[in-house]
């Protein structure tokens, strides 16, 4: 018993591989291998082994279809002078502008959302009353449950309106700024409704990961915070924060590409236009993002105008591929698995909380009474 | 001020006074002072021309300067501080509930008019009558859901066993540091992260180079819709596999069970109800993609149940073209587009609830 509470102390992949040790054995202690298992092996390694054929294939057939337009000639083909693509030298020239307008809505959208999520992920983990963190959690969970074309629609008739008086004030006050400059909309199909809805959508998955890592913060670190005198905001800057500070990191990175790969939201909302621009209030000379732009023309493109939009798509997964590796690369430098998954959002919230009842090491007061059953036993 | 700040600080040392009561602020002050902003604002707001947004606004930054004034005077900054970051994360929080509500009640609000029988039950479209030279629009979504059904079905049918079977791999077959685990728990961690329309593009793609040019079908976005969908059913399934005892899987190694018989017959039993859960979240999130619908599946008004053959309509491109690329008659093409993201936002809560109620009825008894 007190070697098995020691194993299950150290963590879940640990302790899996301790308590499967005899599996492996050689000898006698051998299990009985019979066709069935075998095939079943082969079963699911061949599972694992097609999700890496599948992204080696997503990867291959956008590389495939992208070449003949990145490779082509976009001043003399007749075909990329005409529809979505006219007017471009090259598909870098057409696609530059579309990758800054990706970077700069989705960097609005984190800058407005990510503070709130974490606000949101303080509140669920170490404000709210406890017997209403789980339901809150849960409503904050059904935001991501929302489909992206419910928020577009939602956008227009609600966002857009709603944002016009905040346009307006910003553009007559403080429009020395330059990315309040311009001439403000009149129709509020501007960046910063398309971002104001891109940061709604964020908020479930940054404020759902920082707080299952908030909630795994060494119960002990906060106890001693609390008992030298601190207020809770000094405890959570003190013991909270230092122990988070890399999965929320990670968690903001993830709300960006997830914020990178938004669509339907953005092409309904923004007005779009190609092009450099740093202003957030106008509308027709907004830069439009990788895939609106798809979304938007890839219905009434010919061929060789589709395999362009088919690079376009091919520059915004290596984008969101690298933002991705990032936020798992930060996570796994720092050695904490929390923010590697999406654990609360894609697990029910109750086996979040199973989990964390089953684990001592997340919270010491549970594991000693634990050990004080399992002794009594 | 500085005398009471001096008072209070010199307070603990006196020794005099009762320094855990002592300089603090009563229970519900956060109430008050709130409630008083809300009203000394709205009375404002009275003369000055009504604004709900502007009130609240407003209402919130003399709320936050009063309390913080307060408990600088009252108690101290280190006090006054922590007061004020409790309260704006609270307002966080409720800025958040904001969008929640906001869209759920603009969806219900704007969609009930168009839910009735004959919405669900017709395919809409537009018919045009050379006689009369009338275009006749009937509103229906039918089309669309018996699509979003077909293409998500097929889509839960592709990942969930490819799913499952990873998962069983990663948890019961693989050592934690073996290469091929950790690539396949890297390449899911990246999977996640797809965006929906490159898994779009891809479906495309790949039905361009097998089928043909124009090659748009149901099956094709459920491919798309796959890729996304996989890597959520690893990522639950493998959580709800490490959670079932290791005791469970030694008792039955140490009765000569063999490994298939172990996870059949022990494991996979145990966590059902977890896996059942994840796979119905999983459905949740993909049944409203558009993106990559939109691309692999295009659209259509016409009823079309083979998967295999043709473009396909479903909810969600039906609210995107209804909006964006609106018939003849504006209003019902917009109405209908309402219609179908109600009936979709109503999918996918039911899917949640069903969710949580298997979780809550079939979890494990005796759970500590």
């Amino acid at each position: 018993m007190t070697t098995n509470e020691a194993v299950r102390s150290r963590g879940n992949a640990e302790g899996a591989t301790g308590s499967r040790s005899p599996r492996g054995g050689a000898g006698p202690a051998r299990l009985k291998s019979r066709p069935a298992d075998r095939i079943f092996f082969g079963l699911s390694l061949g599972s694992a082994a097609l999700i890496v054929v599948i992204l080696a294939a997503v990867a291959t057939f956008l590389i495939v279809q992208a070449i003949p337009a990145i490779t082509a000639d976009w001043k003399t083909s007749p075909e990329l002078s005409a529809g979505p693509t006219a007017g471009y030298g090259s598909f870098w020239s057409y696609v530059a502008p579309l990758i800054w307008g990706t970077l700069w809505v989705s960097a609005i959208a984190l800058v407005i959302g990510a503070p709130i999520a974490i606000g949101i992920a303080l509140f669920i983990s170490h404000y709210a009353p406890r017997r209403l963190a789980g339901v809150l959690g849960y409503l904050i969970d059904l935001l991501a449950a929302v489909p992206s074309i419910v928020f577009g629609l939602w956008g227009i008739i609600v966002i857009r309106p709603l944002l016009l008086p905040l346009t307006d004030w910003l553009n007559q006050n403080l429009g020395w700024i330059p990315i309040f400059a311009g001439k403000p909309s009149t129709t509020g199909s501007t960046i910063l409704a398309g971002a104001v809805v891109l940061a709604v959508m964020i908020l479930p998955i940054i404020s759902s990961i920082s707080r299952e890592i908030f909630l795994q913060t060494p119960r002990l670190h906060e106890e001693a915070a609390l008992a030298l005198g601190a207020t809770k905001w000094e405890m959570i800057r003190l013991a909270v924060f230092p122990y988070a500070r890399s999965g929320v990191v990670s968690a903001t990175l993830l709300g960006l590409g997830r914020a990178l790969g938004e669509t339907m939201a953005i092409a309904l909302i923004i007005s779009p236009s190609i092009g450099f621009s740093l202003r957030i209030l106008t509308e027709g000379q907004n830069s439009q993002t990788i895939a609106a732009n798809i979304a938007l023309n890839f219905q009434v493109a010919d061929a060789l105008q589709r395999e362009a939009l088919i690079g376009t798509g091919l520059i915004l997964f290596v984008i969101s591929l690298a933002v991705n590796i990032v936020a798992r690369f930060i996570v796994s430098r720092t050695g904490k698995s929390g923010g590697t998954r999406r654990r609360v959002q894609l697990a029910p919230p109750e086996a979040a909380s199973l989990r964390v009842a089953n684990d001592p090491a997340l919270s010491p007061v549970r594991g000693t009474s634990d050990k004080a059953e399992g002794a009594s036993a | 001020m500085t005398a009471t700040a001096q008072s209070n600080r010199r307070s603990p040392q006196g020794g005099m006074v009762n320094s855990l009561t002592a300089g603090r602020l009563p229970r519900f002050v956060e109430f008050y002072v709130l409630a008083g902003s809300l009203v000394v604002v709205g009375g404002a707001f009275m003369l000055l021309g009504f604004n709900l947004g502007g009130w609240i606004f407003v209402s919130v930054v003399l709320y936050l300067i009063v309390l913080a004034a307060l408990s600088t005077l009252a108690e101290n900054r280190r006090k006054a501080v922590d007061r004020i970051v409790r309260s704006v994360v609270t307002i966080a929080f409720l800025l958040a509930m904001a969008p929640l509500v906001s869209t759920l009640f603009t969806v219900a609000a704007k969609g009930i008019a168009q839910l009735n029988w004959g919405f669900i039950s017709q395919t809409g479209g537009a018919v045009f009558d050379p006689q009369t030279l009338k275009v006749t629009i009937t509103a229906g979504a039918w089309q669309a859901i018996v699509g979003t059904l077909e293409i998500t079905g097929i889509a839960t049918l592709m990942s969930v066993p490819i799913g499952i079977l990873t998962s069983i791999y990663l948890v019961e077959y693989a050592k934690p540091k073996q290469w091929m685990a950790r690539t396949v728990t890297f390449l899911v961690d990246v999977m996640t992260g797809i965006p929906s329309i490159v898994a779009g593009l891809f479906a495309f793609s790949l039905f361009t180079l097998i089928v043909g040019p124009k090659a748009f079908s149901g099956f094709s976005a459920s491919v798309a819709l796959s890729v996304l969908m996989i890597p959520i059913v690893v990522r639950s399934c493998e959580e709800m596999l490490r959670l079932v005892p290791h005791e469970l899987r030694e008792a039955s190694f140490a009765l000569g069970v063999s490994r298939f018989s172990t996870i059949i017959k022990i494991v996979l039993p145990t966590a059902i109800a977890g896996i059942v859960t994840g796979v119905m979240l999983a459905i949740a999130r993909v049944i409203g993609e558009t993106a990559p619908i939109f691309m692999a599946a295009s659209f259509t008004d016409n009823f079309n149940v083979n998967p295999f053959n043709g473009p396909m309509q479903t909810l969600p491109v039906l609210a995107y073209t209804g909006i964006k690329f609106p018939g003849q008659d504006i209003a019902a093409s917009v109405a209908s587009a309402w219609g179908a993201a109600l009936l979709l936002v109503i999918l996918v809560v039911l899917l949640n609830i069903i969710a949580r109620i298997v979780a809550r009825v079939f979890a494990p008894k005796g759970a500590r």
